[in-house]
């Protein structure tokens, strides 16, 4: 016969109540383990799936998702020159926060090197890749934007042709994919009002200038557009992706390109590695000792609930202590109380969970290893929570019966 | 554990002293008292408050050891003062059963769980003690409550329970302190003459704390105890 069993069924409800409490706080700590994989998941997974072997960028800076990195265009014509390299493209990553049906719209802006790159490798919900190379764009699910959407943005009007789902950047915001010109523009045109009042000032300085007085040409081609003054700087991209040739030396592409003084060169794995060791590093510890404060707050309310309920046993084991009982048998009716306690907490941990983490609004990851890990932590504080009982049980003297 | 002589009295104590606190705080509860009680018979024990009546059953029941003296049950030396000669929860497992004023049945188990957990800390296979359980219950013609929860059973039923929890393991003593206080005359009659039939049936030593003088008449002999001494008295 099973005592602990039988007791549970006894007070079957108050069991009950209390397992499902146990079970709500497990699911906070199961869910802090899998926000953090969330993270760690929406900073790399775009990284992992643009299948870049060699990000470029400015020198001494950390790249795109880091910091401000800006490199010309007309890199990756350099870098395609470079032995190995198979393929260089331009990156465009920066964050925008706009308005669209009256409502803040934040997007983390991502430009493809159309026609090169049409957002094939993007993992789509709904839609299809970039048609043509403007005034379109392909927005994650996080956005609230639907198919056929036209989104106003600046002076162009962007038409969402396909949807990803959970495609967001390191700090939640939903990506949003246009080709790197549009993905410029976006961010860095220029009203017309402006665009006059630059050549004005141009034109101001030039005349200002010698060569301006003696050459009045020069004074026209300053008032002309940015893109016609090749003295000026060419756009400027966030990053150049590089793809490596099959069997080339990826080691030997990264020295080479090491080598040149206006640039920093990173693997796919050291570009993963500063994501990680970045704002998710940060997360991962701040989330690690809530966890862990945690399991301490579950475990001490299990040994609470433990004891109480060996204290309204008192009479009972002593009865059964007088009746001769060996210890082993009143330390497994606690322990197995407090296993049963644990193990009901972790299936409504679970089930609760599963319904619920769909909901929050950053990415919850339940992996099976932090499965496993949670089971093993249920069991340890279980255990760890029925040595208080244990210890007032073997406490008690059979002739407490007497009183 | 040697197994019990089967001549030897179901208990011997002799000498037997428990003294409380010390010096100035100090109380004697039971002065050299010596007692045998043969297999089958049953002992009234009776006194008034404060004799020393429950000292002395439950130094007897190896819950509350004796300051001085010696014990033997069914012929096998357990005390020496407040040594213990063998392992006194395996001893109580084996040779005793208690019966209190409560029937102090574990409230989360039925009637035939209560006898059988008897059963089943001493050892015996589940299916073996449910049976014994059912025959005991059958014994004390408790059956038809047998799949009942404490609870739900009146004071009289909830007694014949813990007599057959007693006596589940057939021990060579049984002890019982005031079993009857809280039920009415005629139950309370009825427990008595319970605990004469178990012990001229099964050979167990039978000895009965009780204020109820209108039973006395059950026992085989009554015995006095006042100011922590043992007198015999006549029935």
């Amino acid at each position: 016969m099973n005592l602990a069993a039988q007791d549970i069924r006894h007070n079957v409800g108050r069991f009950v109540l209390t397992a499902v409490g146990i079970g709500l706080l497990l699911m906070l700590v199961l869910g802090m383990g899998g926000v953090y994989q969330g993270l760690v998941f929406e900073a790399t997974q775009l990284v992992d799936d643009i299948g870049a072997d060699l990000w470029v960028v400015q020198k001494s800076t950390r790249g795109p998702f880091a910091e401000v990195s800006r490199v010309p265009e007309n890199l990756e014509f350099r870098l395609a020159a470079v032995p190995g390299v198979q393929s260089a493209k331009s990156f465009v990553a920066h964050t925008i926060q706009r308005e669209h049906r009256g409502k803040p719209l934040r997007m983390f802006v991502e430009g493809l090197d159309w026609p090169a790159d049409k957002g094939e490798w993007l993992r789509l919900a709904a839609g299809r890749p970039l048609a043509q190379g403007h005034y379109e764009m392909i927005a994650d699910q996080i956005l609230g934007l639907e198919l056929g959407d036209r989104v106003p943005l600046d002076k162009d009007v962007y038409t969402v042709v396909g949807l990803t789902k959970g495609m967001a950047s390191s700090s939640g915001d939903g990506m949003a994919f246009f080709t790197v010109r549009d993905a410029l523009a976006v961010q860095f045109d220029v009203a017309g009002e402006s665009a006059r009042l630059e050549r004005a000032a141009r034109r101001s300085r030039a005349g200002k200038q010698d060569f301006g007085r003696v050459q009045p040409e020069l004074l026209d081609r300053a008032g002309g557009p940015s893109s016609a003054l090749p003295a000026l700087a060419t756009p400027l991209v966030s990053a150049i992706l590089v793809k490596v040739a099959p069997g080339a030396d990826v080691a030997s592409v990264v020295s080479t390109v090491s080598a040149w003084p206006d640039v920093t060169v990173y693997t796919h794995e050291g570009q993963r590695q500063l994501l990680l060791r970045g704002n998710v590093d940060r997360a991962r510890r701040q989330l690690g000792l809530f966890r862990v404060i945690l399991v301490i707050v579950s475990t001490i309310i299990m040994a609470l609930i433990i004891y109480t309920l060996t204290l309204d046993k008192t009479h009972d084991i002593a009865m059964l202590k007088l009746m001769g009982a060996r210890n082993r048998v009143i330390v497994g009716l606690i322990l197995q109380q407090a296993l049963l306690l644990g193990v009901l907490g972790y299936g409504v941990a679970y089930y609760i969970g599963h319904w619920l983490y769909p909901l929050f609004p950053r990415r919850v990851m339940i992996t099976t290893d932090d499965l496993w890990t949670l089971a093993g932590i249920v069991v340890a504080i279980s255990s760890l929570a029925s040595l208080l009982g244990i210890a007032k049980a073997l406490r008690v003297e059979p002739n407490k019966v007497l009183s | 554990m040697k197994p019990p002589g089967e001549n030897a009295p179901s208990v011997e104590a002799t000498g037997l002293t428990k003294v409380y606190g010390s010096g100035n705080t100090e109380v004697v509860a039971m002065r050299e008292v010596s007692v045998r009680v043969e297999r089958g018979e049953v002992v009234a024990l009776v006194g008034p408050s404060g004799a020393g009546k429950s000292t002395l059953l439950t130094a007897l029941g190896l819950i509350n050891p004796p300051t001085a003296g010696s014990i033997a049950i069914g012929g096998v030396p357990v005390m020496e003062g407040e040594q213990a000669l063998v392992n006194l929860a395996a001893f109580r497992r084996q040779h005793l059963g208690f019966v209190f004023q409560k029937a102090n049945l574990i409230p989360f188990l039925n009637a035939a769980q209560n006898v059988q957990v008897a059963l089943e800390i001493n050892d015996v296979p589940p299916r073996e003690a449910r049976k014994r359980a059912m025959e005991l219950l059958d014994y004390f013609e408790v059956t038809d409550r047998a799949h009942h929860l404490p609870d739900s059973l009146s004071g009289g039923q909830q007694q014949r329970v813990a007599v057959a929890r007693a006596l589940a393991n057939e021990p060579s003593l049984i002890l019982a302190d005031e079993p009857t206080a809280a039920l009415d005359g005629g139950r309370g009659r009825q427990v008595m003459e319970l605990f004469r039939k178990v012990a001229h049936e099964r050979g167990a030593g039978v000895i009965v704390v009780t204020h109820d003088h209108r039973a006395l008449d059950v026992f085989d002999r009554v015995v006095e105890m006042e100011d922590g001494r043992l007198n015999p008295s006549h029935r």
